[in-house]
């Protein structure tokens, strides 16, 4: 959110300057209302990191996020960031936690683009079900976070799979589904707790079946060339918006006595596309769809950040890096619907092998919690069809073009002395089946240790149940 | 069709077939037999005539008759078996038509058959067996009554005709989903179940013509297709979740005491593990469900495998259709959350062999048993191995589907053409 906040700070400088202005003398100006500006940030995060103690691991072998890997080194967390890598570091106090990490691993912390925590929270309830505003189109008013549980007992499972960050994204039975939030995972009472500080906000699309399937016997769009009118239409209502904002800021700053705009939610949020501030990660699985959006992204001139499940990127991968939008895949769903009957195992690698942005995404409370395994499968599939990665470099899969894709790259997605300290240690190699997130850090804090119950959150549906505080 | 093309077709196929069923030595491969033998190292398998003939627990010279398979480095395990699938039902579940593995409004619920609906030409078929699996126990999806009818067994090799054993197995829903189609309530649903279990006991009498009156409350098919079921020749699956309901499906064979139970799904059949034991039923599971998605599953727990198999019970993985092919990594992740890594073998295989009742045909490797065998790159539980090479009814099944056409193609794609003059 900085070029967000800086935006805000512009906002607010000028009309601190308008208003001392308008003290003066000139009666021209003092018939100017105040000037009128969106705070672009009505919900802040008030996410606090957990307590820490400097902690080094050492002997341990570390992909790096940014395809890298350093074989038996040791590693520094303090105050929240990753403050030392290497051979001869020393733990600066006394009271350091100094772990043993010969035959362990550690990795950035693996972020998911793709999450429906707390949208759709179990228990899976009729009652839970906020994750899709489906009563019209296009619905860039609604924001996923004002629909999170955070008692969903999911975020626990996902933490133990060495998730540190994801994106809640709202569902895609609309063409434009609203905005999506990033969040550390790390939930407490509210949401604001969890919100990722300065990350920009995303808006959610989709192409294809599902807004066809929702809307079809709605009032349409009931085709794919009546959810592209959609998306065209919905732009162009934006630019016209913007233009009527722009105006009323002319000609404020020219001393009209101007009227300001009404606002409109919807139009807010796609506004703030066209201006850069929210990414756009769009649900499209054909080739042929993302050909269309990709011409739609030119025609109004924004950038699409990623696109979603993309189940035949494979297949237009070169066009992808050309055009630079991630993608972000599962490694084999396939089959469910016809727009998923093309998926193939080697998508991945076949993604990342033409130089285009490649992210392993779950869009599910069960896959989110062995995303390692699924870039494994990738990773193996793609070498068996002679596209030679090596595993560091299949890592970068999982956090630092996710973190690239979120507008997040600078905290946290990679080791790197500076960077938020979220951080995995793996019981074993990675990419294999039976290794197991140890511990996870994020911003330093122990959020999670396999081997001490006593740091496994258990959430307020949990408690007084059956089982509260097991295993899970 | 005359009787004339079928009875040609008939044999075109038995010449194909023998055409086809080479004999195959593995040689020099850990070979999980899944019987008292165990683990081998550099076994052969001799296989012949579509079973396996003979397994040497040493590296032998075969005469040339024998195409030698190689299998040094690499691990030999029986084919697996899809424990609780819906393959060759559907292709494409959501909105595209040909869909047979769901049923709504339907006068027949128990007497559903699978057997008829199977298509041997799914593209699943190729898609799962090149990852090892090379038969499955495939059941209607879903249904709007407790019943899921009858379902059979396949194959996932070549044959005309796939169905290993037809109206294999019963399957019924006892969890909240079975509650929500009778009336919304277990109040509901166990008088229901209980009923048409005692009216199968009374049909068991009736010879049945369509004049013969019955006025039990199940209709005439559906109750005779129970009948097998209370005799115990019809295994009975049964999805159930919270440990009371087990408890409940405990009692009712203790009242009908022939019925052959397997619990499917059982998210909290750990808390009731010894009294399964005890009663002697099997569990098909998904060792990685472990959230709550409804209050009779409050206590899911990834170590739900474990803790059934360390109580005795005999415990199958692979609960899935399209995706079938990651029962292996399913139970991979079981053994990484404290299932010993045997028992997730045997999840994929013999667990499932016996609550069919097919234990005497696939599932292990050993003389007699019909030739379903896979080699792995290595442990194939580990996410990055994959089969070399599957062998099927003693035929080694081709490594492609439509899938890695599709791979082929765009990995070759030719710029200067349209991409559908790329044949892969």
């Amino acid at each position: 959110m900085k070029t967000l906040n800086k935006a805000l700070l512009t906002g607010f400088s000028l009309v601190a300057a308008t208003a001392l202005i308008g003290c003066g003398s000139e009666d021209a100006k003092k018939a100017q209302a105040p000037f009128v500006e969106i705070n672009k940030d009505p919900f802040p995060s008030t996410y606090k990191a957990l307590p820490s103690v400097p902690t080094m691991i050492t002997n341990v072998n570390i992909y790096d996020g940014l395809g890298g890997l350093l074989e038996n080194t040791s590693v520094l967390l303090e105050n929240g960031k990753i403050k030392a890598i290497g051979n001869n570091i020393k733990a600066p106090a006394d009271d350091a936690n100094v772990i043993d990490g010969k035959g362990k691993w550690i990795t950035p912390g693996i972020i998911d683009v793709h999450s429906h925590l707390g949208v759709y929270a179990t228990p899976d309830t009729g009652s839970h079900a906020d994750g899709n505003e489906m009563v019209k189109p296009v619905t860039a008013a609604v924001w996923a976070e004002h629909s999170i549980l955070v008692q969903d007992p999911g975020f626990r499972r996902a933490l133990a799979g060495g998730v540190t960050s994801m994106q809640i994204l709202p569902g895609s039975g609309n063409l434009i589904g609203g905005r999506g939030v990033t969040v550390k995972n790390l939930p407490n009472r509210v949401i604001q707790d969890m919100k990722f500080p300065e990350a920009p906000y995303g808006l959610k699309m989709a192409c294809g079946e599902n807004p066809k399937r929702v809307y079809g016997k709605k009032g349409g769009p009931m085709t794919r060339m009546g959810n592209v009118a959609g998306y065209r239409q919905a732009w162009a209502d934006a630019q016209n918006y913007q233009r009527s904002w722009d105006k009323y800021k002319a000609d404020y700053d020219a001393g009209k006595d101007a009227k300001a705009p009404k606002r409109d939610l919807n139009l807010d949020t796609l506004a703030g596309v066209l201006r850069g501030d929210i990414l756009v990660h769009m649900h499209c699985y054909r080739a042929d769809d993302m050909g269309t959006m990709m011409d739609v992204m030119k025609e109004f001139n924004y950038q699409i950040a990623s696109f979603q499940h993309a189940v035949e990127a494979y297949k237009i991968a070169d066009k992808l890096a050309e055009n630079n939008i991630c993608s972000a895949m599962w490694a084999d769903w396939w089959g469910f619907k016809m727009e998923a009957y093309d998926g193939i195992r080697e998508n991945i690698p076949m993604v990342a092998n033409a130089k285009a942005c490649a992210i392993v995404h779950s869009d599910s409370d069960q896959g989110i919690q062995r995303l390692n395994q699924e870039a494994a499968k990738a990773l193996s599939d793609g070498q068996r069809a002679g596209i030679n990665f090596s595993k560091a470099e299949a890592w970068t899969w999982l956090t630092a073009n996710p973190a690239k894709s979120l507008g997040i790259f600078e905290q946290t997605g990679s080791i790197e002395i500076g960077k938020n300290a979220d951080v995995v240690m793996w019981s074993a190699e990675p990419f294999s089946t039976y290794s197991q997130a140890e511990m996870v850090f994020i911003d330093g804090g122990v959020a999670f240790d396999r081997n001490k119950s006593e740091t496994w959150a258990v959430s307020d549906y949990e408690l007084g149940q059956v089982a509260e505080g097991d295993h899970k | 069709m005359s009787k004339l093309t079928l009875t040609a077709i008939a044999a075109l196929t038995t010449l194909a077939f023998n055409a086809q069923a080479e004999k195959i030595a593995i040689i020099g491969g850990t070979v999980h037999t899944m019987t008292a033998q165990g683990a081998i190292e550099n076994a052969t398998v001799l296989i012949e005539d579509g079973k396996i003939s003979k397994v040497i627990p040493q590296e032998v010279s075969t005469d040339a008759s024998y195409r030698v398979i190689d299998a040094t480095g690499k691990v030999v395990t029986p084919g697996f078996i899809g424990a609780y699938t819906s393959l060759g039902l559907v292709e494409v579940p959501s909105w595209a038509g040909t869909n047979d593995s769901s049923v709504e409004k339907s006068q027949l619920h128990a007497a559903l058959d699978a057997t008829v609906a199977v298509n041997p030409d799914t593209t699943l078929r190729n898609i799962s067996r090149i990852e090892g699996i090379t038969s499955a126990a495939t059941s209607i999806g879903y249904s709007d009554t407790i019943y899921k009818g009858r379902g059979a067994i396949i194959t996932l090799g070549d044959d005309v005709d796939p169905v290993m054993k037809k109206r294999a197995f019963m399957s019924i829903d006892l969890s909240n989903s079975g509650a929500d189609v009778s009336g919304g309530s277990r109040a509901a649903l166990w008088l229901d179940i209980r009923n048409a279990l005692n009216e199968a006991i009374y049909a068991q009498s009736i010879t049945f013509t369509p004049q013969t009156e019955w006025h039990g409350t199940v209709s005439k098919a559906n109750v005779q297709a129970l009948i097998p079921v209370i005799k115990g020749e019809m295994p009975l699956l049964v999805k159930v979740h919270r440990a009371s309901d087990i408890r409940r499906v405990i009692k009712l064979t203790e009242n009908f005491k022939r019925l052959n139970v397997t619990l499917v799904g059982a998210s909290e059949a750990w808390r009731v593990a010894d009294e399964i034991a005890a009663a002697g039923m099997s569990v098909i599971l998904n060792p990685e469900s472990n959230l709550p998605y409804t209050f009779e599953q409050n206590g899911a727990t990834l170590a739900n495998a474990a803790r059934l198999n360390d109580a005795g019970v005999n415990v199958a993985i692979g609960m899935s259709t399209h995706n079938i092919r990651l029962a292996p990594q399913h139970a991979g992740n079981a053994v990484a959350n404290g299932l010993p890594w045997q028992a997730g073998l045997a999840s994929l295989t013999t667990a499932p062999a016996k609550i069919y009742g097919i234990d005497n045909r696939v599932g292990s490797i050993k003389a007699g048993m019909q030739a379903d065998v896979v080699i792995w790159s290595g442990d194939p539980l580990e996410v990055m191995h994959a089969p070399t090479n599957v062998i099927i009814n003693g035929e080694e099944v081709p490594l492609e589907s439509r899938q890695t056409k599709l791979r082929d193609r765009y990995l070759n794609i030719d710029n200067e053409k349209p991409q559908q003059y790329t044949r892969p």
